[in-house]
């Protein structure tokens, strides 16, 4: 195998895993921490979700996808498509787990159709990350005036 | 094999990271290198050859020996590429740990 196209983000969270577990299940949570709105989110197997995340200029971007796997507090297999957007399907893994203390785990691995498309989607933050900061130096210098 | 050379094609490869972990800890001949590893002696050769052209592997002459060391600089792309994007996840999460603290309590 030539070319890796994944990507593994963990994390270990200062929570039980039933509520890490619920913050990716109930949507005014997940609308809360994602900031996005949550059109539609079937928490069970071949239930499918829809987010639309504002993009700062007044549009909302769609994102979908369909779950393929869900075992409460445990995992969450879905795809993650962005839409309108010359990405391909993603497929997502999502672990959780318990750790002692009341403290627990999530393993996100993501995986890409290819070695391009997923140096063009880690791209994308550095977009976002000067769009924000541009809408918000605008808001500060429109409020200035 | 195309002819991209950086250091995301260096790392694209199981063969090539199980390399430049070898050679963080010491400087090594071609051959010693090759020993660690079951594949061909050419294959390891091409996978330094490549290493070399992407500047993260150099070749010292020692006397009649050539070794290879880790010259970890452009490593650091990898890491400002990716940066980004891991904050991005990280600052969710913060997020997500907050409100969840708070929806616990309540």
């Amino acid at each position: 195998m030539d070319g890796k196209h994944d990507l593994i983000i963990t994390r270990d969270f200062d929570l039980p895993v039933e509520i890490l577990f619920k913050a990716y299940v109930e949507p005014e949570i997940v609308e809360q921490w994602m900031g996005t709105k949550v059109e539609k989110l079937e928490s069970k197997i071949h239930g499918c979700y829809r987010f639309l995340t504002p993009d700062g200029k007044g549009n909302n971007i769609g994102f979908n996808g369909t779950i393929h796997d869900f075992v409460h507090n445990e995992r969450i297999t879905r795809t993650f498509e962005m839409e309108n957007s010359p990405f391909p399907v993603q497929l997502e893994f999502l672990k959780f787990s318990e750790l002692p203390n009341a403290r627990s785990h999530l393993e996100m691995h993501i995986v890409f159709k290819s070695v391009e498309d997923r140096d063009a989607m880690l791209k994308l933050p550095f977009a976002q990350g000067i769009n924000m900061a541009h809408n918000r130096l605008q808001e500060i210098l429109e409020n200035h005036e | 094999m195309n002819l991209r050379r950086d250091v995301f094609q260096a790392i694209a490869d199981p063969t090539r990271r199980a390399i430049l972990l070898l050679l963080a800890s010491q400087s090594m001949t071609a051959g010693a290198i090759a020993s660690n590893f079951d594949s061909s002696r050419p294959t390891v050769s091409k996978h330094l050859q490549i290493l070399t052209e992407c500047d993260l592997l150099k070749q010292e002459q020692n006397g009649r020996q050539v070794h290879y060391h880790l010259y970890p600089d452009k490593l650091k792309e990898i890491a400002d590429f990716i940066m980004p994007f891991l904050k991005l996840w990280d600052d969710r999460f913060n997020k997500l740990e907050d409100i969840m603290k708070n929806h616990k309590s309540k």
